[in-house]
């Protein structure tokens, strides 16, 4: 075996330029595949991570209130009381649409939105300096306002700075209580993660159209009750609305699921396609070798003379179909890992390293291509008649 | 075979000779070998051997009815005209082919009831095969592929490597080994395909128009060679369709359409061409 082995490498390296237009179908092949599914899994895995930092075990709940079939907020916090056991905060989410002034300046990126006491909890925020808003802050509608990094900075000068500061919402004067700790450790700016307005949500829903909140967040104990949870609040908004098209109830987990399944679909599609290229790629090689057998020929009717049996030669060809494809299987590897590691953060932004399934699927199929492709060549190989082999040129 | 038994098979030759029926001659030598020398085991004994074909209606009987013993320590050569045979022939000694029908004992065992792998380690422990055109891999050095038959008998790496030297002493190209083919002349080819030859200790060597590819100063070198090898022991089973080279054996069998219309001593066969 051993003896095979290095026949077979002896005949790849003694034919260097065929074995490596041999190789480069599979190698092509290979990078292809790794390239591509780590490039899809990369960019799927950021965005499934910007998912999880909204909170997978938060469950979205959208009502459009009418006049006759409505739910307060009071109706919705007796149901938080009622759901202890499966809720651990709510806030309701009272989006205020107008100007933002600090001084002259206008914060025209920033959004400004009513919470609850709960919000900081269930964002994760800590706070910079100052506090966060309050249960009495709520109930007595204090205008009062907690404000990102950004903003801080931006308009006034630091977060200690900020504190006290007036900002004006739609003409009504808000004191700034307090800035919430930076939570993007790589950029501030305009629109992003640093760039809010809080406000106790009674405060927001006097200032906006409707007095009663249309939205609100649940946060679930985990993510493994979401189902459960999603479930009770669909049975009691069905109880009040009697028709589904008045609410909506959106799990994040549920969402977050769904995703990863198309990022398995995705894969396995592109992967699959990618795949395709392998085929082909194997099949020259099974071309390679049927001209190699034939070449060869003379050789193999010499051997089987002094004594080689059939199982002998099939397995000097079928090892060195395995070895040329491994060697392309490989360096196929090393150049998609290499592509992906540089490709991807240019292309998409993100890391994305080579996936260790797509590595070890294609390592595998290359070894499969060998000895599926190898093998027909191989047996042509074994059956030679020898007398006839010793005769041809 | 022994002494005694020589003499009376050449008396008995002679007076066959001397009747003059050339068929005759032929079956009481045959007889005549076999009924004296029944206690001794022969190294070869072919006895009706048929290999038919059918190429379309026809069937060619490339061999029909051949009997021939050789014993151990003989140098014969098979002569015969381009489709008499002989290849036929001797494909079916070196078991590279089985007869159709017939019996072949190669040191008593029975060649033509063995199947593809028996055939094959048959032929590595007991044929030397000398190719006309030498036969050597190129890819490989002088002495890899005077280990190959070695290789084959799965021999360990070390007594394969002794083995091949001393084949290559005996040929006198111990320091070529390293070589490569290519890098030799044709007379030193043939030498490193003849220690192949020996390497494994054959039974016979059996060489297939072995000065075909060699011009003639080289191919008298080989011939001595050959008689060198057959004087110390080996059997040797040449076959050739040039006359002049058939003479250089010490016995002579001619084969003419299938069938051996002359066997006997390489003296007699010059007298009838």
């Amino acid at each position: 075996m051993r003896e095979s082995f290095n026949l077979a490498l002896k005949s790849i390296w003694g034919n260097k330029m065929r074995s490596f237009l041999t190789m480069l179908g599979i190698i092509i092949g290979v990078a292809a595949v790794i390239t591509l599914v780590s490039l899809v899994n990369g960019y799927m895995g950021y965005m499934t991570e910007s998912f999880t930092s909204m909170g997978t075990n938060q469950i979205n709940v959208n009502l459009m209130n009418m006049s006759t079939r409505f739910v307060t907020e009071e109706d919705m916090y007796d149901f938080y009381d009622e759901h202890q056991d499966i809720f651990i905060q709510m806030t309701p989410s009272v989006q205020v649409s107008g100007s933002v002034k600090a001084g002259s300046e206008q914060l025209s990126s920033t959004s400004v939105t009513g919470v609850s006491e709960e919000y900081a909890d269930m964002k994760g925020y800590k706070m910079e300096t100052g506090r966060f808003i309050s249960y009495p802050d709520i109930s007595t509608r204090q205008k009062v306002a907690v404000i990102g990094y950004f903003d801080a900075c931006q308009y006034f000068g630091s977060p200690e700075n900020a504190i006290g500061q007036k900002l004006k919402i739609n003409g009504y004067a808000f004191f700034v209580i307090g800035v919430v700790q930076r939570q993007d450790e790589d950029e501030l700016e305009e629109g992003g993660s640093d760039d809010f307005v809080l406000i106790p949500y009674s405060v927001a829903c006097k200032m906006s159209r409707s007095s009663i909140p249309s939205n609100y967040t649940f946060a679930t104990k985990d993510t493994s009750v979401s189902e459960e949870a999603a479930d009770i609040l669909e049975t009691y908004l069905e109880e009040v609305y009697r028709n589904d098209d008045l609410y909506t109830v959106t799990a994040m987990s549920e969402l977050l699921d769904s995703l990863n399944e198309m990022i398995a679909m995705m894969s396995l599609l592109l992967g699959g396609i990618a795949g395709i290229s392998l085929l082909v790629a194997g099949v020259g090689v099974m071309n390679i070798m049927l001209v190699s057998v034939t070449e060869r020929t003379r050789e193999i009717g010499i051997r089987k003379a002094l004594g080689a049996r059939r199982s002998v030669i099939m397995q000097q060809f079928v090892i060195e179909a395995a070895l040329t494809s491994v060697l392309g299987g490989l360096l196929g590897i090393a150049l998609g890992s290499a592509i992906s590691i540089v490709i991807g953060p240019m292309l998409l932004q993100t890391e994305t390293p080579p996936t260790a399934g797509a590595v070890i699927i294609s390592f595998g199929v290359s070894v499969a291509i060998g000895l599926i492709f190898g093998y027909m060549p191989a047996s042509r190989a074994a059956k030679l008649n020898p007398i006839d082999a010793l005769r041809s040129e | 075979m022994s002494k005694g038994s020589e003499i009376i098979t050449n008396e008995i030759s002679n007076t066959m000779d001397r009747s003059g029926d050339q068929t005759m001659d032929r079956t009481m030598d045959q007889t005549m070998y076999q009924t004296i020398d029944r206690k001794t085991a022969h190294l070869i004994e072919m006895t009706g051997i048929c290999k038919f074909y059918e190429m379309g209606d026809e069937t060619v009987r490339a061999n029909d009815n051949i009997n021939l013993i050789v014993e151990k320590g003989e140098f014969l050569s098979i002569v015969g005209k381009s489709g008499s045979g002989k290849s036929t022939l001797m494909n079916i000694i070196g078991a590279l082919d089985v007869p159709t029908s017939g019996t072949y004992l190669l040191d008593g065992e029975d060649v033509g009831r063995m199947n593809d792998n028996q055939l094959a380690d048959f032929r590595n422990r007991k044929i030397g095969f000398v190719f006309q055109q030498y036969n050597l891999l190129p890819k490989l050095t002088v002495q890899e592929n005077v280990e190959l038959p070695l290789l084959y008998a799965k021999v360990s790496r070390k007594e394969r490597s002794e083995r091949a030297m001393e084949a290559l002493v005996r040929v006198g190209l111990e320091s070529k080994a390293s070589n490569m083919p290519n890098q030799l002349s044709g007379g030193q080819q043939q030498r490193v395909s003849i220690a192949r030859a020996l390497a494994g200790s054959p039974s016979i060597l059996l060489a297939d128009e072995p000065t075909g590819a060699l011009d003639s100063r080289t191919s008298i070198q080989i011939l001595e060679f050959f008689k060198q090898l057959n004087e110390e022991g080996n059997t040797v089973i040449m076959i050739t369709h040039d006359s002049s080279i058939a003479l250089q054996a010490r016995r002579v069998a001619r084969i003419t359409d299938g069938t051996i219309d002359f066997d006997g001593k390489a003296e007699d066969y010059a007298r009838i061409i």
